[in-house]
Parts: C-alpha cells; structure tokens; sequence
C-alpha cells in the first residue's frame, strides 16, 4: 500500500504546482477556474497545497461512538473528493487522532494527504514516544508537518524537530499558538528559528495577526496556518442572524462560513485556513470558499468593516 | 474539548447496555427510603450500611462504565478520575463494613439530605428529556457519575460516624461536582447549575454537623 509519502509523486507534484500557477494571488473577480481550487506556496519548498485544509478540534473527538466516527469518515471522503489535502490534529484533542487514522484506512489511504500533527507534551524527553503514538493512530508512514503545540517546551522540542527533518523522518516544522495568546513569543521564535510553518487564530474579528505576525510570516518564508477562522462556530452562530452583503455574490459566496474562509484565505500570507466540521455539507461548503473570485484588498477591508458594524 | 453532542451520547450508550437495570437501581433507592422511613425517618445502623454498600458498587459501575470506557476516549482527565471513583468505592465499602454508622440526628441536615436522594434518584434522570434531549439519554444513579456523586453527598448528610472517615468521603464527590460543573458550563449546558445547586446545599447542610 503507498504511503502518503511515497505517493506524493513527481507528476502529483508538478500537478499541485501547475495549479498554483494558474490561480496566482488572485484581485476581486479575477476569474479563478470554477474547478479548480486555489492553492499557495508552502514558502520554504515552494510545494503547493489548497488553500482550505481541514481541522479536528472537537469535531474528531467522537471516542467510541460508531455513528459518529462512520460519520467523520464522510467528513474526509467528502474532504479529498473536494481537492482537500492537509488534515491538522494534536494528542490534545482527545480521540481525534485514532478518528482520522480509521477514516485514512476506510478510504485506502488517499495519497493527497498532507498530515499535520503537533507535539504537545511539556517533558520534551517524552516528545518522541508521544510523536510516534500519533504516527501509529494515523497510520502514515510519516507526518509531513509537524508543529510544536501552543509552544509547550519550544527550545527543547524544535531543535529535535529540526533533526528528525534533516533524517527525512518529517517534511516540514512548525510552531502553533491559538487565541491570540503569546504573538511575541511566536515572532521570537519565527525571527530567530528556521521553521517552515506557523499556525495562529485569524479571523474576520481577530486580526491581530495582521500587524506584525503575517508580514514577519511574508518577510522571513514562512507559511501561515490559520486555525479558529470561525471562532469554534461562534462567529458563524452571530452571523446567521444577519443576511449576506451584497459584495458576497462578487466573490462567489453563498455562505456566511463562505465569506469568513474567503476573507482569511485572501491574505497573501497565509497558506491554509484549517476549518473543522462533522458535517459533510458544511464541509462543501468550506471547500467551496477554495474556488470562485477572490476579494482584492479593496473588498477586504469592506468586508472587515462592516462585518465589526454588524 | 468535545460535542456536547457525543457527551450526552455517552449516557445513550451506557443505558443501552445496562437496560433494565436502571429500573432496578431506582426501585433498590425508593425502597431503601422506605425502608428508612420504617426505621424512623432517619436510617438505623444495618439500612446506613446498605446505603453505603451500594454507593460503593455504584462508584464501582460509574468508573468503570461511564468514565473508563466511555468518556475517557474523549475526556484526556476522565482516565485520571477513574482511579479515584474506585478509591470512593473503597472508602465506602470500607466504612459499611466497619459498621460504626447510624443515622443523623440533625433534622434539617437529614431533610437536605433526603432532597439530595430524591433529585439523584428520581428528577435528574428527567433533565435529559426536560432539556430536549432524547428520554433514552437520561442520566442514573450507580451509572453516571453526576447523580452518583449527588446521591453519595445525599446519604452522607443522612449519617454520621466516625469524624475523620466521614470528612474524606466528601472530597469526590465534591471535586466531581465542581468539575462536572465546569465541563457542563464549558459545553454551554445549563445542567451545570444543577450541580452547583446540589453543592451549596450539601456544604451548607454539612456545616451544621
């Protein structure tokens, strides 16, 4: 059976980057292929990935709940058939990991997958036995990416990282933060560490990443991670009582969730906004803000504006 | 964290798996309050022990079932606890056996206590479909761990023994109340309040002996 590693072919490769040379950084209505979905560099290798990933906060953490997890299987079907490739979990989301290791097996392993994990344990010395527990819930040969959790033990934890990558044991490093919690720390370890991705909260509401940590992001390399675009659903739940603007239809957007992954992914900083779901229509709807026009930074900050008036 | 969904699907399963016993367990509760009620409205020695001999196997059940297999995949503290439930199990089956209990004789303490049983007992398995939840989703005594730890502080405001052992006895069900509590408040559930309810009758009465 391949490997996600070792199916990620040259012609898959040349085939992500044909895509993302044909939907470059994208204006308002700049006429995106309706098939296709928009992809961005991962900076520091210059691979492509679709700009919507998929997240497992919560929504993976079925435990032993048979309908449940047959239903999480759907979620990741529905995910790749979408054009979906990177999958972000952690050992802090409770069964989410053992959840996403049987949906990979149910569906035969899909060779898009682009598996990003964390570590997440403040004794450093165990960082490795908690890396390979989640190797072996996943069932992959290898994790592409591997993210440092919430900077739990950074200092001990990267420089092993950086080891495993160079041993071809892990493609890419990162760190992660949410909530808005420690951005200097993070802009510390983004100036001072070769690391190849970042994963912070960024949304219409919280845009406090806008202002030093997406241009760093831009400046040095880095990809950008973008986890709570909805707020845990929140921001979706305050929106729904409103209609969509009329500047939705100009982008495409049928959706609120629609508009909010838009306006994320719309920043040329960011690589992937990972949006969680146990519902398969909503994750076509997540899926879908990857296609269609795109807005300019003229909508943007329209968008930004009256969504805070609302 | 987790769906509230899939938590409340929890108590689904554990009904599924042990109907009837539920049935059994709130008879067993309503004749033991007979059965009290026969003694004098406070328990005599042999129903304080019986009392405290199925709390024990209710704590037993409870970490076993509910906490070890079901909510530990999805609770990363549920694992922790379970441990614990079984040393409460112990601490009780030890004092039932070691017999030096009887029954309260402060009234009002005995009245709060009696309350305690009642809700565990009889209501708190109506708060699923009262909340709009599916009926089969209700939460008993002996099976989950709310009303367990609800119905122990109940029986213990109904006895009194020996000081020190009586006190530890408290310490479970009162750290389970409050973070059961939390983690209802966390999934945006009013039930929580129920708990907090049963806390500050139980210290308030627990006070005055």
């Amino acid at each position: 059976m391949p490997t996600p590693a070792s199916a990620f072919t040259r012609r898959r490769i040349l085939g992500y980057a044909a895509a993302g040379l044909a939907l470059p950084w994208l204006g308002a209505a700049a006429g995106a292929q309706a098939d296709a979905p928009l992809t961005r560099r991962i900076p520091s290798s210059g691979e492509v990935l679709p700009v919507v990933g998929l997240g497992s906060w919560i929504t993976f953490n079925v435990g032993v709940d048979e309908a449940a997890r047959a239903a999480c299987v759907e979620v990741v079907r529905a995910f790749f058939a979408a054009g979906g490739r990177m999958i972000d979990s952690s050992p802090m989301y409770g069964s989410s990991q053992p959840t996403i290791g049987f949906a990979l097996a149910r569906l035969g392993r899909p060779a898009a997958l682009f598996s990003a994990e964390k570590v997440w344990i403040g004794d450093a010395a165990r960082g490795p036995a908690q890396m390979e527990a989640s190797r072996a819930y996943w069932g992959v040969a290898r994790f592409d990416l591997m993210q440092v959790h919430n900077l739990l033990s950074w200092q001990q934890h990267l420089p092993r990282l950086f080891e495993m990558k160079a041993a071809g044991q892990l493609r890419y490093v990162g760190i992660t933060t949410s909530e808005g919690r420690r951005h200097a720390d993070i802009e510390q370890v983004m100036r001072t560490q070769p690391i190849d991705f970042v994963q912070l909260s960024y949304n219409l509401l919280d845009r406090e990443a806008e202002q030093r940590l997406l241009p760093l992001a831009q400046e040095r390399g880095i990809g950008v991670i973008v986890n709570r675009p909805f707020r845990e659903g929140a921001l979706l739940q305050q929106l729904s009582r409103h209609r969509l603007p009329g500047w939705a239809a100009e982008i495409d957007c049928a959706y609120w969730a629609q508009v909010a992954l838009k306006f994320v992914v719309s920043h040329p900083a960011v690589t992937c906004a990972i949006p969680a779901t146990s519902q398969v229509a909503h994750l076509r709807q997540n899926m879908a803000a990857a296609r269609g026009r795109m807005p300019d930074a003229a909508l943007r900050s329209r968008m930004a504006r009256d969504l805070a008036a609302l | 964290m987790f769906a509230p969904r899939l938590y409340w699907r929890l108590f689904e399963s554990l009904n599924l798996a042990f109907w009837p016993l539920q049935l059994g367990i709130v008879l067993a509760g309503v004749a033991w309050l007979g059965w009290v009620w026969r003694d004098g409205v406070r328990p005599g020695r042999t129903a304080a022990r019986a009392g405290l001999a199925a709390l024990a196997l209710g704590w037993v059940l409870t970490a076993w079932a509910f906490l070890w297999q079901r909510l530990a995949p999805i609770h990363w503290l549920a694992g922790d606890i379970a441990p614990l439930f079984l040393l409460q199990a112990t601490a009780l089956l030890a004092l039932a056996l070691h017999g030096a209990v009887q029954g309260q004789r402060d009234r009002l303490r005995r009245a709060a206590g009696l309350a305690l049983l009642l809700w565990a007992l009889l209501l708190h398995p109506l708060l699923a479909g009262l909340a709009g939840r599916p009926w089969v989703q209700a939460e008993f005594t002996g099976l989950a761990s709310d009303p367990t730890a609800i119905a122990t502080l109940g029986l213990l405001l109904q006895l009194r023994g020996p000081r020190w052992p009586m006190r530890a006895l408290w310490i479970v069900p009162l750290a389970w109340c409050l973070l059961s509590a939390a983690t209802l408040w966390t999934m945006g559930s009013a039930q929580g309040w129920v708990l907090c309810a049963a806390l500050l009758l139980a210290g308030w009465a627990g006070r005055r002996g």
